[in-house]
């Protein structure tokens, strides 16, 4: 592959000839990797091979007829993995290497297409022979995410041929910085880490600084639970996230920037490498950009595993090589930030909209989402849903519209769509709040998210059906925020701990009816007395779950009762007698002699001894066993 | 990584390898995490010595190296085992119901929560792999495997005890 890049013309974005071409696309982001793509992949290059098809493995594309490629995330993991060919749209799913033979033969050879092998739409029952069929898609507007999943994520020609890094040539060559601000500003673009702060206006007061060094962060530390839209991003098209960067120093007058990347992710960490290498071989990086004679220097930094260091100056102090903690602002980091440089911070799903922003134009990107949130958002759509995966939409997409169309409705615990089963989303990770199916038609965006309590957040879809336990899922998320305090704010640090334990006591039936409103007493002071997002954020879910399942709480505190029997302590198992075929495997697997009953009788079970383990409802076939 | 167990080499051998990782960061303290992230792939941990050592090369505190290494997620202080088990506790692995995976994997490995430690396996919990599509998620190593079920996840860990046997 180096001595691909290494011939690679430098930067002048002659377009392999891909268009009419036909292209075998294995998707080969870390979902699909873990299905076997990889294997799907070999198995590829073997048949081609044996069948001595014209085909072209990576690169050489003057020549061939047909190209075989890995792609980044193509969003819909849960089918993984996933095959795509074009131009002929087909697109097969959970395919397994002893498929390939079949694929070549009928599709590549003959033209026609192996139907067991296309997406079944369980609401239609139809087979959807493209991604253009498929309610997963159809509902989405993949912006950000266009080129993730059509092309190589490796290969820097690739990226060049879909007008890759002209964005960054404008920048550079045809507009003042303060143009570039301008521009972003115009367009409204806000940042898509969390709080949502226009991304323009933070440029802007970068560029007025008068310091002769000045830094650019890409912020790739991706730590919250159940979001994966960077680390997609990263892995699908590394290239448009060092092109955002390019154009964000062009915008502040930086030359040097840091790629900070979750380590977590070691596929993204690889790819932005990759990415950065090729670029600089290519002279896009370096010490004269685009013959500009401007410098631009890119490092890619792997982070070491702290939530905390999603915050800005946390995550400069950890660059600097130390504890990640955060500092108060200001002097916010536009004034005086990385080893006291002022810098701009972004993360990378935000870095990724501006070179399509300049390409298109202010107004035209506008056109897209709502007036005070332009623009697409990703949302790692997960839980018990359907379609899991990675979705783009137009904010002011409505909740109802992700969960129920694009997501294809509520799962039971089993994987089953079942009807009336959503209970909630979580939205914004350890941050956000719950929204409930009341909210169905709201629209989400960063205004009206706000409004009832919660954040778009990095961006992360937690659906949850009505088995799920909302004191839980709160005392979840206080368990994480508390682990990854960094413990220099004493209301984050006491506080959260607090939190935690008082949750622990309604979910193990200490609490009483002062324990809420002590709950929300301290929830607010951890907001108020907290230096950075993360204690300000961190009551949030326990807030919101105050506020919109209030009742679930009372059934802890009242009656010890856990709703949905998920609260082990509170459990009161039995066995219905109904149920029950008398087959005694509950017995022998019960540790403590609880279960009790001859041979094809109802059991009996004895509370008062029962430990509550769960393994006779493990056990059990016939569902008998309620309450645990 | 065998290193890890295995500390017969000698100190001045020990430390060849550290004193190359410092060179190639240009023993720049700014690089403390750089440095760090290098030491724990080639040791499979950070030993006291080391760490110790790394501070007085970059000249600075052995408390400001410790505070980092103690801070970070990802370093370990402690010798690990040659597989390192990670299951993903994100929240939509959580909802999909992790912890009776861990449970499973606890008893296959005949450790309880208390005591965890096994000489060949390390298993640890961590926040989100970002593969939350395929939740719940198990990674050993660097392999990753989604749709984890308790079963699977015990099968997964006598397979490694297996081969491992075998090997002996």
């Amino acid at each position: 592959m180096s001595k691909a890049t290494a011939t690679t013309k430098k930067g002048d974005g002659a377009a392999p000839a891909v268009a009419g071409k036909r292209r075998v696309i294995i998707c080969a982001g870390t979902g699909c990797v873990s299905t076997g793509a990889l294997k799907v992949y070999d198995a590829f290059m073997r048949e081609l091979k044996k069948k001595a098809l014209n085909f072209d493995v990576i690169l050489k594309p003057e020549s061939e007829n047909l190209h075989l490629s890995r792609s980044g995330c193509q969003g819909f993991c849960q089918m993984g993995p996933l095959v795509t060919i074009i131009p002929d749209d087909i697109f097969y799913t959970k395919v397994t290497a002893d498929d390939v033979e079949e694929i070549v033969e009928k599709t590549l050879i003959k033209g026609d297409v192996v139907e067991w092998l296309l997406y079944n739409d369980p609401g239609t029952k139809q087979f959807c022979r493209g991604t253009r069929d498929i309610p997963f898609y159809q509902r989405q507007m993949r912006y950000v995410l266009k080129e993730c999943g059509l092309i190589d994520p490796e290969d820097l020609n690739e990226y060049l041929s879909r007008k890759g890094y002209e964005a960054a040539k404008k920048a550079f060559l045809s507009m003042t910085p303060e143009a570039v601000c301008n521009e972003i500003t115009a367009s409204g673009l806000r940042g898509r880490g969390g709080g949502g702060f226009p991304t323009g206006r933070k440029w802007d007061a970068a560029r007025i600084q008068p310091a002769a060094k000045k830094y650019v962060i890409c912020n790739g530390d991706e730590g919250d639970p159940g979001a994966f839209m960077d680390r997609s991003v990263m892995e699908g098209n590394p290239h448009s996230v060092i092109e955002g960067v390019m154009i964000a120093a062009r915008a502040i007058g930086a030359d040097e920037a840091y790629m900070y990347v979750r380590a977590e992710y070691p596929l993204a960490v690889k790819r932005m490498y990759k990415a950065v290498a090729d670029a600089e071989a290519a002279g896009i990086l370096g010490s004269n950009v685009f013959n500009s004679g401007m410098k631009m220097k890119c490092v890619v930094m792997e982070g070491a595993g702290a939530f905390v260091c999603g915050e800005e100056t946390a995550l400069i102090a950890s660059i600097e090589g130390l504890r990640g903690m955060p500092v108060p602002k200001p002097p916010f980091p536009a004034q005086s930030g990385l080893w006291g440089k002022p810098t701009v911070i972004n993360n990378v799903e935000t870095l990724a909209q501006v070179p399509c922003i300049l390409l298109d134009g202010a107004e035209e990107y506008r056109k897209i989402g709502t007036p005070t949130s332009p623009g697409t958002k990703t949302f790692a759509l997960t839980g018990h849903v359907v379609n899991t995966g990675l979705i783009e939409v137009p904010f002011g997409t409505t909740l109802g519209e992700i969960v129920l169309n694009i997501g294809g409705g509520v799962t039971d615990d089993q994987g089953k769509m079942t009807k009336d089963m959503f209970k909630a989303v979580q939205i914004g990770g350890p941050s956000g709040g719950c929204l409930t199916p009341d909210m169905l038609d709201l629209p989400l965006d960063f205004d009206s998210l706000r409004a009832v309590g919660a954040m778009v957040g990095s961006g992360g879809l937690v659906v949850m059906n009505r088995k799920t336990c909302m004191v839980s899922i709160a005392r979840f998320f206080m368990e994480f925020t508390q682990r990854e305090s960094c413990g220099k704010c004493v209301l984050c640090r006491e506080g959260t701990k607090q939190l935690l334990s008082l949750l622990d006591d309604v979910i193990e039936g200490r609490a009483t009816p002062a324990t809420l409103s002590l709950m929300e007493q301290l929830g607010r002071a951890v907001q108020k007395g907290s230096l950075c997002g993360l204690g300000k954020t961190a009551p949030n879910p326990v807030l919101s779950t105050l506020r919109y399942f209030r009742h679930e709480y009372e059934s802890h505190v009242n009656d010890k009762h856990c709703l949905t029997g998920r609260c082990k302590t509170l459990a009161k198992p039995l066995i219905n007698a109904a149920k029950c075929k008398g087959c005694a495997m509950c017995v022998t697997v019960c540790p403590v002699g609880a279960i009790t009953g001859s041979k094809k009788q109802p059991h009996k079970l004895n509370q008062e001894a029962c430990i509550k383990c769960g393994a006779c409802t493990a056990k059990c076939k016939f569902n008998a066993i309620e309450g645990i | 990584m065998q290193a890890a167990t295995e500390t017969h080499a000698t100190p001045a051998e020990k430390f060849a390898n550290v004193c190359s990782i410092l060179e190639k960061h240009g023993r720049h303290p700014a690089r403390l995490i750089p440095i760090l992230q290098a030491v724990q792939e080639e040791y499979g941990y950070l030993p006291e010595e080391v760490l110790a050592y790394v501070g007085v090369a970059l000249d600075v505190p052995a408390a400001r190296v410790y505070g980092v290494a103690t801070f970070y997620a990802h370093f370990a202080l402690e010798p690990r085992g040659k597989y390192i088990v990670r299951l993903c506790n994100g929240t939509a692995c959580h909802v999909k119901k992790s912890i009776p995976i861990l449970d499973a994997l606890y008893r296959a490995l005949g450790v309880t929560e208390k005591k965890p430690q096994h000489a060949l396996i390390t298993i640890e919990i961590v926040a989100c792999l970002g593969a939350c599509g395929l939740a719940p998620v198990l990674v050993i190593n660097e392999d990753v495997y989604g749709q984890m079920t308790p079963a699977r996840a015990a099968k997964l860990i006598d397979e490694i005890l297996e081969k491992e046997a075998a090997l002996v």
